[in-house]
């Protein structure tokens, strides 16, 4: 039978947000990348490499901090290889992304050998006095680990960023139209490196996040796909952070559902469970193609395209 | 040919130019910047080769020269993008060697670049922010506002610069480069996107600025305009300095004399004869399919063999759409078609080919030929309806190596080898080509959009030419340009495009520049208007 009462509500809002919180950081990452003209597909080998460094980094020192910061630098040296192949060698965005995924996921395996089977140390709960006591919305939202909050923090801060800052807006311009902002005397290169790099670390964190945090172990091949959604994501976002975040609490949410509506018992196969947030994402795409929306789905002009300085 | 020419320069002329055109012609004025034996070579091509010339504080001092000439070059290297060889440049007596063009720019050195270095989808006011980068963001609005009103540049801060018009668009590079506070602007072909009207503001503007002092550096194509503008002109041919005029006291046909280094053949129209309908569209609609192109509203047009039909229009009021729409490419439209007495909206491209119906689209990159493949390719790309080039699917490389020999031989192609790749072509030369593919397909009719854009003045003439020939031999010519004067030298007839509506058909004759100009920007329909 059906026993839907099993999934308590506030429980499930508290565990959306930590669901979330993996793709919401990878795909702030990649939609920073992507607003400067970069299309980079290796979300998914950063993100395990993120998560595999985080862990070592996690059990080596006992601080889930630091091996949060050390899954951070994995993710950008990864997103490296792909900003000096794509940046300097002017190689096919699109394959060195795909490249980039395929590398991570082995680099990734082959490192974390020694390290399956074990526990990494917890992450501290930050207890904000007060707030956590709160009936409901304390239950929800001030219970959990200082990274989701970095996850929180990003959209707006983000949203400000492209909105009101003039980095942001230099950033935007070298997406737009490369030719025109290298004319205006920006160094188009290394604003790209920037942001692949950033981004590599955003995906990076959000690893570090699986493997200490939401499951957490390291198992091979964890991320199962993560990036991939966080790459969906940022389409479905249109480019724009609170979309983002809306669309990371959407896709975390249909994943975490499915796990409840499991365990509750729905006489669904489990097989289509699994297959939700991937169908969800088809249709999503579908939607935005559609004529009505595509308006609103402006992708920066120069997504994709590589930028040789001429003479 | 030569009276009507005479007419449309009185009317870029207002009584006091002359006057102001003096008064700036003041020899001892301070020098802004001195070129001293500037050289820049490419690998295979001596771009600039030893240029030395001055520019004044308070001239317009024109540049002329045809494609690869070395002006761009040039300019690039005042603007910081390229370093020099070897030479050297002052800039108000100090020594100027700008590394980027921030320092460039930081120095008084301000450009507005042909193709316009804008950001579509970002607003006015963000555009501007990009390039000043010591103005705080809070004031732009402001200081936007006060600078346009001084000089008569309409703008609004918060507008998307995608949704402007090129003239629009180029009042935005103007003020942004007026923020700068700059000593020297440099504009590379400015008018060429321009209407009549304001091409007729911005020297407005220009002669205002000169008149605060401020040197103008302008590159163009427009020989006329360059007489009625500038000072004092340098032209430049094969890198070198070959000249330093008064532009005033040439002739554009001088000038271009200078400039080609040989004397210049004008196309010649012989006797016209119109024959029958050859082509005929009624009612033609297409609706606009993203937010940056033009619905086309109730078209109708009928062309007679032998005739040339111009099509006037700025870039972006439904010619490429119309294009589309001929061509087959674009088959989501409503209307009829018809060539000769066949119906052929239904028809694809290919079919419409084989009908003798041939079409040169806009772009030589990408649309009208494929410039990593070779001459050979290209020419089979069109021709092999027409020429049957292939038998039963396989291609008969012979025939057309032939074919493409041909194309080279009839319209003077000069190029390395027709095994070699599109792109080794200069624009000129692979226009040619292009043009001369369709027209030895002996089509019944050629459409073709903007043949001459991009080209220099012996290619440009030799094309205008081939299409004269053309129609004298009986085919029906369609032609779209944006060039006013072209069109005013060949066509027989000319309609108007402007917000997808086409004007009735108006005879060059017998229509002033300043009517069309006015269809052009759609002004004779929105008289209420004040």
């Amino acid at each position: 039978m059906i026993d839907l009462s099993s999934i308590s509500l506030v429980t499930l809002f508290a565990s959306i947000l930590v669901a979330s919180t993996p793709i919401l950081l990878a795909a702030t990452g990649e939609m920073i990348v992507e607003k400067s003209g970069v299309l980079n597909l290796g979300v998914e080998g950063m993100m395990i490499i993120g998560a595999v460094c985080g862990f070592i980094g996690a059990v080596k020192t006992g601080s889930p901090l630091v091996g949060a910061i050390v899954g951070m630098t994995g993710g950008a040296i990864l997103s490296l290889v792909f900003a000096v192949i794509t940046q300097y060698l002017l190689g096919n965005q699109v394959a060195s992304g795909l490249a980039l995924t395929l590398f991570g996921l082995g680099l990734a395996s082959l490192l974390g050998t020694e390290f399956t089977g074990i526990r990494p140390p917890p992450m501290p709960k930050l207890d904000i006095p007060i707030l956590s006591d709160l009936p409901v919305i304390g239950e929800i939202l001030f219970i959990h680990d200082p990274i989701l909050y970095v996850g929180l923090i990003l959209p707006p801060v983000l949203w400000w960023f492209f909105r009101a800052s003039r980095t942001g807006l230099i950033v935007r311009a070298v997406g737009e139209n490369h030719e025109a902002a290298h004319a205006i005397g920006y160094n188009v290169r290394m604003i790209r490196v920037t942001a692949i790099m950033v981004g590599g670390g955003c995906a990076g964190l959000g690893g570090a996040y699986l493997s200490l945090v939401r499951v957490p172990q390291w198992t091979e091949g964890m991320t199962a796909g993560a990036g991939w959604i966080a790459l969906a994501i940022v389409v479905f976002a249109s480019w724009k952070p609170w979309r983002v975040l809306l669309g990371a609490w959407l896709f975390g949410g249909l994943s975490l559902l499915q796990l409840n509506l499991q365990a509750a018992g729905v006489a669904i196969g489990v097989e289509y469970l699994s297959m939700s947030p991937y169908i969800a994402t088809i249709l999503v795409l579908i939607l935005l193609s559609s004529r009505r929306y595509r308006h609103q789905a402006q992708a920066p002009s120069c997504l994709g395209k590589s930028f040789h300085p001429t003479l | 040919m030569a009276r009507r020419s005479c007419r449309a320069s009185a009317t870029i002329l207002d009584p006091d130019v002359q006057v102001t055109v003096m008064t700036n012609t003041k020899n001892g004025n301070d020098i802004t910047l001195q070129l001293d034996a500037m050289s820049k070579s490419f690998p295979g091509v001596k771009a600039c080769d030893d240029i030395s010339f001055a520019i004044e504080s308070g001239e317009i001092h024109a540049l002329l020269g045809e494609n690869g000439a070395g002006k761009s070059t040039l300019v690039k290297m005042i603007y910081g993008l390229l370093r020099p060889d070897s030479g050297s440049m002052k800039f108000n007596s100090k020594p100027f060697t700008p590394e980027d063009p921030r320092t460039a720019r930081a120095q008084g050195v301000a450009m507005v670049f042909q193709h316009f270095s804008l950001f579509d989808a970002l607003s006015v006011a963000e555009n501007m922010l990009l390039s000043v980068e010591n103005e705080p963001i809070s004031g732009i609005s402001d200081k936007i506002l006060s600078l346009s009103e001084l000089y008569g540049l309409t703008l609004s801060p918060d507008q998307i610069v995608g949704n402007l018009s090129a003239g629009e668009q180029q009042r935005v590079e103007i003020v942004r480069c007026l923020l700068q506070k700059p000593q020297l602007l440099i504009m590379d072909e400015p008018t060429s996107v321009l209407t009549q009207f304001e091409t007729e503001k911005l020297f407005h503007t220009l002669r205002q600025l000169v008149s605060e002092g401020i040197a103008v550096l302008y590159i163009s194509h427009k020989l006329e305009e360059v007489r009625h503008l500038c000072d004092r002109a340098t032209i430049l041919r094969g890198g070198k300095v070959i000249d330093t005029c008064l532009p005033a006291e040439e002739t554009a046909f001088s000038l271009a004399t200078m400039m080609v280094g040989s004397e210049i053949v004008a196309p010649v129209r012989k006797q016209i004869s119109l024959g029958q309908q050859c082509f005929r569209i009624s009612g033609l609609g297409v609706a606009s399919q993203t937010q940056f192109d033009t619905a086309l509203v109730d078209i109708n047009l009928s062309i007679r063999k032998g005739e040339i039909l111009g099509i006037a229009g700025i870039a972006g009021n439904g010619q490429d759409e119309l294009m589309l729409a001929i061509s087959g490419e674009s088959r989501s439209s409503t209307g009829e078609i018809w060539l000769e007495d066949q119906r052929i909206d239904g028809e694809t491209t290919n079919e419409r080919r084989r009908r003798g119906l041939v079409f040169a689209p806009e772009q030589r990159n990408g649309h009208a030929a494929s410039i990593d493949m070779t001459l050979i390719e290209n020419a089979l790309l069109t021709a092999s309806v027409r020429k049957s080039l292939t038998r039963n699917g396989i291609v008969d490389w012979d025939s057309t190596t032939r074919f493409a020999e041909e194309i080279v031989d009839q319209f003077d192609v000069r190029m390395p080898g027709v095994k070699h790749a599109a792109r080794a072509l200069s624009g000129g030369n692979l226009q040619k080509f292009l043009i001369g593919r369709e027209i030895l397909q002996a089509p019944k009719m050629l459409v073709v959009n903007q043949p001459t854009w991009g080209v220099d003045a012996n290619a440009a003439n030799a094309i205008r030419q081939a299409l004269i020939n053309m129609a004298g031999e009986g085919a029906a010519v369609l032609l779209i340009s944006q060039d006013l004067d072209e069109l005013l030298e060949i066509a027989d007839k000319i309609c108007v495009i402007h917000a997808g509506i086409l004007s009735e058909p108006l005879s060059p004759e017998t229509t002033s520049r300043a009517e069309f100009g006015l269809l052009m920007t759609g002004t004779e329909n929105s008289h209420s208007v004040s």
